[in-house]
């Protein structure tokens, strides 16, 4: 079941003289429960990819469809409601609001959309638990450390019941027990909730808990990897094969 | 190049500086104006005791405007060194590509040279054409003559500012330079990476300062308005009481509200409110000591400005009830060594100095005022005495009450235009409009008041006190005297004081203002020559001309000295929030993407913004306001005197000014907040 389809999409900056192509003819689909990575080196494109994929950026051509809906073609309140209740964002900096508590953050999420107060509860306590963060919702995040920051930026972004996470970079700050502990959760939100996960990394250990791995390279798709039936430790080899390809690949070309 | 770079840098940081150039540009127009009064009103046709009045206007807007330069210069530094902060990322830069500690002050001052030159400029120019509206606002509280006025220049205070600002600029160079030399690199680098900690209150502790403060601050109000006596030191201890609930309001307040907001689960978890709550909150916090000082000088300011206007309304409309006459001599004649009074026949003795009354006036009247032995103002109370000194410790009991005859009274108040009086022959009245006094009289007179003088047992006509007066005034001021039956007064009684009331024959302007110079010539000479002779106990000439000049002058003095302070203050106060809510502002970019990021609408986003500020410029305003209510009732018995009739207009008139000064500064920080934290950067 399709529930994401990346079509030929392109994105250009700069004019005439300089023309820098940051994505050139990206295709691919994600399915409805995958848990998807992206990875490539800074500068490969990956984050203007999200950034397309989540109308904080637009195409220059080309078509993203979302559950049959081209959101290259909305336009201002549509985008933003589109957002709202289509996506959760997950980014490398948390972006929890430090003046709320954990608590307060996950239900701002809520009560933008309008949730009714006593709805608004039931649904943090929920997503806390499925976390493991119901310690931590009455503290603010300068008291947390930063596996829970980002535990309590990820329930603030599954708790709409999103049709796509969107996650950039969501162990970038943080250390390798953290990191790990975040990632175990993201594979059981996906394999118990079925939730649609698509992460944009350069870490190939991150990238290991995925199901699907895309590499992107100067703009366009180098290479895909299917963990099929691996286990994640030879899946992670695989991953480390193949950037050493890309890397070789650079190499080679110098 | 340096001077390249600061241009450079002040254009980049306009947004920061706009606020700031802002308020120097007013302080300096504003400081200008108020010092022109002098040089504007040349132009103004005006009679030579105005023109003293002014004299003396100028000498004391000349001091206050030492205070007002203080304040002026404390505002400056302290927002120049808040913009110094918000650069400190700025100046690690500089620091890392090797520029030294005493290039960047040079930058700095560079920079602050061309602000200062900037808004000198600026605000002169500015202030030359406010200080020509000011004019017209001079010559209407003199009631002066403008249509010899043209356009002026007081080059006197162009120089006046250039100085004070001078000053004042040099003053925040010397604060950055050394606060320039101070820093640290590391700290620079890391200032704005500021770990943002709520400082954690206890609620409940919250809840209960607040309730004490505000417990506090009821007892301050009812001290203030309801005791009847009340003493310097008290009054000092009650300004106290106020400023330190004030800030334990400020203190307790967010944690109060924290308590509230939690039980209304409903509305704190709908929309943006919950993150609203939490950023108003956080400023309050860490505000709460300007927050102080704010409200405290917002509430200096509405007093001041309603005070003084007050006082020149007042003034000005007293003027055509309380100086029904044209003019009025009182003369006490005494002889030195027995002590004894001596009688007075003024219309005779200006006669003698060349004065004929029965020419040189369309009506007059003479009046006598008399004391008796042993009737004084502690005795007008009876039995009632010892519980009413209790109260008014400060009072003069020993002060003879004035007595009149009731055909003397009855032809004044002819000449007055006012109402007479009929009276039996065991009745008095009693003649009083001095508010307070009329209250403490009236409490004998309620309870059947009567008296006991020439022999005679007399009883109150009436269970309170007449309103009227005797002498010409500006103000209330008539303590009360006693009307009595004429027979009651044994003739051959030599009166105290007596007194010619008149109004001159010529009715043109030219014509009465010749008249008033005779008389006033016969006046002096008679009572040099009553002084000679060794039996002057006391002589004056009150005139309508003389009384209406110093009362508009007074009010006018006080109502631009109002003006002044009250405007400085206004314009201190919005700045200083205006400033703390921008740099929040701009603290708060990264949360207000957040808040997109996860969905926010734009309506929403701007409509939390106003809220924010709305309540940040709202709070301090709120608690002055109620402190003025309550300062002002204080007042209005200070300014009873100068009558208070006119308080209304005024308090209309000083909410107007802080709608446009106050509201101006809300408006430019709603707005420039909004363009900073708008995602199209």
């Amino acid at each position: 079941m399709t529930l994401l389809k990346v079509e030929h999409i392109e994105k250009y900056y700069g004019n005439r003289q300089s023309l820098t192509k940051a994505i050139d003819d990206i295709s691919f689909t994600v399915c409805r429960g995958e848990f998807i990575a992206i990875m490539g080196a800074s500068g490969s494109g990956k984050t203007t990819l999200l950034n397309c994929i989540s109308t904080i950026d637009r195409v220059t051509s080309g078509h993203i469809l979302l559950e049959d809906i081209d959101i290259t073609s909305l336009r201002g309140g549509q985008l933003n409601r589109f957002r709202r209740e289509k996506l959760g964002f997950i980014f490398q900096d948390y972006s929890l609001l430090d003046t709320l508590t954990a608590y307060e953050n996950i239900s701002l999420a809520l009560s933008i959309r309008k949730l009714p107060p006593k709805k608004i509860n039931e649904k943090v306590k929920t997503v806390a638990r499925q976390l493991g963060i119901e310690d931590v919702l009455n503290k603010y995040p300068y008291q947390m450390s930063g596996g829970q920051k980002q535990r309590t930026a990820s329930a603030r972004a599954i708790v709409t019941d999103p049709k796509l996470v969107l996650a950039d970079e969501p162990t970038g700050a943080l250390d390798s027990k953290a990191a790990k502990q975040l990632l175990e959760r993201f594979s059981c939100l996906n394999s118990e909730f079925q939730t649609t996960i698509m992460m944009v990394t350069h870490d190939p250990f991150t990238a290991s808990y995925a199901q699907r791995v895309i590499f992107i390279k100067d703009g366009r798709i180098f290479s895909e990897l299917d963990r099929g039936s691996l286990s994640r430790r030879d899946f992670f080899n695989k991953i480390i094969n193949v950037v050493t390809l890309l890397g070789g690949d650079a190499g080679d070309a110098l | 190049m340096l001077f390249k770079m600061a241009l450079l840098n002040i254009r980049k940081s306009i947004k920061d500086y706009a606020v700031y150039f802002f308020t120097l540009l007013i302080g300096v127009s504003v400081f200008y104006v108020f010092n022109a009064i002098g040089t504007q009103s040349a132009y103004l046709t005006v009679s030579a005791d105005t023109r003293e009045i002014i004299g003396l206007m100028e000498t004391t807007l000349s001091g206050v405007s030492v205070f007002v330069s203080v304040v002026l210069g404390l505002l400056i530094v302290y927002a120049g060194r808040f913009l110094m902060k918000r650069r400190s990322r700025e100046f690690a830069v500089y620091m890392l590509l090797g520029m030294g500690k005493g290039r960047i002050s040079a930058l700095l001052l560079c920079e602050t040279f061309i602000i200062g030159i900037g808004s000198l400029l600026a605000g002169l120019v500015l202030g030359m054409g406010l200080s020509q509206l000011m004019s017209a606002f001079v010559a209407d509280l003199f009631e002066a003559d403008m249509t010899e006025y043209r356009f002026t220049v007081s080059w006197e205070s162009v120089i006046k500012t250039l100085i004070y600002f001078g000053i004042m600029y040099g003053a925040v160079m010397i604060f950055n330079t050394l606060m320039i030399g101070k820093a640290r690199l590391i700290t620079l680098m890391q200032s704005d990476k500021r770990t943002e900690k709520m400082p954690l209150k206890n609620p409940a502790l919250c809840v209960l300062i607040f309730i004490l403060a505000a417990a506090g601050l009821g007892y301050a109000y009812h001290t203030v308005t309801h005791k009847i006596n009340i003493t310097e030191n008290t009054m000092l201890a009650m300004i106290a009481l106020g400023s330190v609930t004030t800030f334990l309001i400020y203190y307790s307040v967010s944690g109060l509200l924290l308590t509230i907001a939690s039980a209304m689960k409903g509305s704190y978890y709908k929309g943006l409110n919950a993150f609203t709550f939490r950023q108003i909150s956080a400023k309050i916090n860490t505000t709460v000591m300007s927050m102080t000082v704010i409200c405290l000088m917002l509430f200096v300011a509405i007093c001041t400005l309603s005070s003084a206007f007050t006082v020149r309304n007042s003034m000005n409309a007293n003027l055509n009830s309380l100086c029904p006459a044209d003019f009025q001599i009182d003369i006490s004649l005494k002889d030195k060594k027995t002590e004894e009074l001596l009688p007075a026949d003024i219309i005779s003795e200006l006669k003698k100095h060349g004065y004929d009354i029965q020419k040189e006036t369309d009506s007059f009247t003479e009046l006598d005022v008399y004391h008796t032995e042993g009737f004084d103002f502690g005795a007008s109370f009876g039995s009632m005495l010892e519980s009413v000194k209790e109260r008014y410790l400060f009072l003069d009991y020993t002060t003879p009450e004035d007595i009149v005859r009731l055909s003397d009274y009855n032809r004044l108040m002819e000449l007055y235009g006012r109402e007479t009086e009929v009276l039996n022959e065991n009745e008095f009245i009693l003649v009083c409009d001095f508010d307070s006094m009329t209250e403490l009289r009236n409490t004998v007179l309620e309870n059947g008041g009567s008296i006991d003088i020439f022999g005679k047992v007399l009883h109150s006509k009436y269970d309170c006190c007449s309103d009227g007066f005797l002498e010409l005034a500006a103000q209330h001021i008539n303590a009360g005297f006693y009307v009595v039956p004429d027979s009651l007064i044994p003739d051959g009684t030599v009166p105290a004081v007596s007194y010619l009331t008149g109004n001159y024959a010529a009715s043109d302007k030219s014509g009465r203002s010749a008249a008033e110079e005779r008389l006033s010539a016969a006046f002096e000479n008679m009572r040099a020559e009553l002084n000679e002779n060794g039996i002057l106990s006391r002589a004056a000439l009150n005139t309508r001309i003389d009384i209406s000049e110093a009362a508009v002058g007074l009010g006018g003095i006080a109502a631009l000295i109002g003006l002044y302070i009250g405007i400085v203050f206004l314009i201190s106060c919005g700045a200083v929030l205006a400033l703390k809510e921008l740099s929040d502002s701009a603290d708060s970019i990264g949360r207000y993407d957040v808040l997109r990021r996860i969905g926010a609408e734009e309506r929403d986003i701007d409509r939390s913004l106003f809220a924010q500020t709305e309540i940040f410029f709202l709070l301090p305003m709120l608690l002055a306001a109620i402190h003025s209510v309550f300062g002002m009732q204080f007042a209005i018995r200070i300014l009873e005197v100068f009558g208070t009739d006119e308080i209304s207009a005024s308090v209309i008139f000083t909410s107007v000014l802080i709608l446009i000064i106050y509201g101006g500064y809300f408006l430019i920080t709603y707005f420039c907040s909004r363009s900073m934290i708008s995602g199209k950067r």
